[in-house]
């Protein structure tokens, strides 16, 4: 029965071994959900304080006064909408182009790489380059600059969506339009697209929850406005420059307005996030 | 070996010389046999053995696909399809496909068969309603689908959704139709179903069947073409090849000796 007892051993230390692992695991976790949690009860409580209806119809106060977030919301509405619309067709096209024609084309595997270095390049790079091609050329801080700054932030992940979801359709469905006689474009623009729509739409979404919450790319490229301002070749306010600056202020009034800001960037992004989800799990193509 | 014999029945498509390749591989090696017209053709053999890569050289399903190409002539109707001149998508409008896996596109089973009439045809929505009607009707489905023309195509069961498939390839009128194992992935009721429907067909189209299936090539074609290897062995009348196959390979695989 030496075997036994051999075994015997192994699998106590392997029970030990589980015990040990499965600790620090639910231990990491805790520790991980503590600070997310504190994180998203001090934007809630000390947000929620700040919220009312003065918040979106009045403007970003002088130092001292009292005021809303009205000019930073519409800006960043603005912004992250133009954002979307430069962004989004264009990503669309260029993962169809790789998902559909450039497949294992060398050209498509340097274009991947390189879409992926942009998916996690620092977004201040991206406000760098548009401050020096834009700002710098047009002498002005600009609306039009930040959201082309965030438009270049949003590509990436547009592109990386449009492929993924595209090859999730199945090379059987492409055959079976084809068999019926229909040209390849019909192919992509009837059957692709409509299999992988939910899929390319909540790559949209997550792109757009990504932007919301930029700063850095903003602070080189639409800066910031303390008036209400539709411009878009003008400096134009926005949710995260306010944050930043009224954070960083000794005045009571402007934290309180930071911290609202903070909550609404949350919540929006949370509602993306919620709306991203639900479209994900609606019946796909197996 | 290649011993083609003349089928008696006019002849809707002729494969004369055909080699395949897949980038070097050569898949298919001086294939040659006629198709008849308004017959069922059955091609059996082995996995690997070509015949549903011959099937995809019928409607040149293969150019999707940039490393793969065929030569020699396959003429349709007298006609040799295999040129570049070909236009790809009326031969594909002409010579119709349905495949082992059902296919059904995400869309309502009324739109999943008027998609390939719109891509040829305009009709008058009640023209379009009546062509959507014959086509389930022909392969069968019309009475389990009539009252849901509306809900998605993927609603639909296995054995449904491939003879909504067949519906959706005879309803743009082809000449031919091809099938690659369309039962394959299908329980035995389905499949009867299948069949009974290839009976049927045979009438109005010109049907050319890829099967794994040795009864089911018995039941339902009336001409078999045995490849191995990428070559024909053997090719002749069904009952021909059963019950009296003239070569030692094909007697071995219908006895399922080897395959």
């Amino acid at each position: 029965m030496a075997d036994a007892s051999g075994s015997n051993w192994r699998y106590r230390r392997r029970r030990i071994l589980n015990v040990f692992n499965l600790t620090g695991s639910v231990i990491a976790t805790g520790f991980g959900l503590f600070w997310l949690v504190w994180i998203l009860w001090t934007t809630l409580s000390a947000g929620a304080a700040a919220i009312d209806w003065t918040l979106f119809t009045e403007n970003t106060p002088a130092p001292g006064g009292r005021g809303g977030l009205a000019n930073a919301i519409v800006g960043s509405l603005i912004m992250v909408g133009l954002a979307t619309v430069i962004g989004t067709p264009i990503g669309i096209f260029a993962g169809t182009w790789l998902a559909e024609f450039g497949r294992k084309k060398p050209v498509a595997a340097v274009i991947r790489f390189i879409n992926d270095i942009l998916l996690s390049a620092p977004s201040i790079i991206m406000g760098l380059f548009v401050y020096e091609l834009v700002v710098v050329t047009t002498r002005q801080f600009s609306g039009i600059a930040g959201a082309l700054a965030l438009a270049i932030i949003l590509l990436p992940v547009v592109i990386r969506t449009t492929e993924e979801m595209l090859r999730l359709v199945p090379n059987s469905l492409r055959e079976a339009a084809l068999a019926l006689g229909a040209p390849r474009w019909k192919v992509i623009t009837l059957i692709a697209y409509r299999a992988a729509l939910s899929g390319v739409l909540t790559g949209v979404l997550l792109g757009v929850a990504r932007i919301a919450g930029e700063t850095a790319p903003l602070l080189f490229t639409a800066l910031n406005n303390q008036f209400w301002s539709t411009d878009i070749t003008g400096p134009m306010a926005n949710l995260p420059v306010v944050i930043f600056q009224f954070a960083m202020s000794p005045y009571a009034e402007w934290h309180t307005l930071a911290w609202a800001g903070a909550l609404l960037i949350t919540l929006s992004v949370l509602a993306l996030s919620i709306i991203a989800r639900t479209l994900l799990r609606q019946p796909k193509m197996d | 070996m290649n011993d083609t014999q003349t089928v008696e029945a006019g002849s809707k498509i002729q494969v004369r010389n055909l080699d395949f390749y897949y980038g070097k591989f050569r898949a298919l090696k001086d294939v040659s046999l006629d198709i008849a017209k308004n017959h069922v053709t059955a091609f059996i053999g082995p996995s690997g053995c070509g015949k549903s890569t011959l099937l995809r050289t019928l409607n040149r399903m293969y150019e999707l696909y940039p490393d793969q190409r065929a030569t020699g002539e396959i003429l349709l109707d007298g006609k040799n399809i295999l040129t570049p001149r070909m236009d790809l998508y009326r031969l594909r409008a002409r010579v119709g496909m349905v495949f082992q896996k059902p296919t059904p596109f995400p869309m309502t089973i009324y739109e999943n068969i008027a998609f390939g009439v719109r891509l040829y045809e305009r009709l008058k929505k009640s023209t379009m309603d009546d062509r959507v009607e014959s086509a389930l009707r022909q392969s069968a489905l019309w009475d389990e689908v009539k009252d849901k023309l509306k809900q998605s195509g993927m609603s639909l069961s296995g054995g449904q959704q491939q003879r909504l498939c067949i519906a959706r390839a005879i309803a743009v009128k082809p000449e031919v139709l091809l099938l690659d194992e369309p039962a394959s992935a299908l329980d035995p009721i389905s499949t009867l179903k299948i069949e009974e429907l290839i009976y049927e067909l045979k009438n109005n189209y010109t049907i050319v069947i890829v099967t794994h299936n040795m009864q089911q090539a018995a039941r339902v074609s009336d001409h078999t073409a045995f490849m191995y290897l990428g070559e024909l062995v053997e090719f002749g009348d069904t009952n021909g090849i059963f019950t009296n196959p003239s070569q030692k390979q094909t007697e071995d695989y219908i006895t399922g000796r080897y395959g």
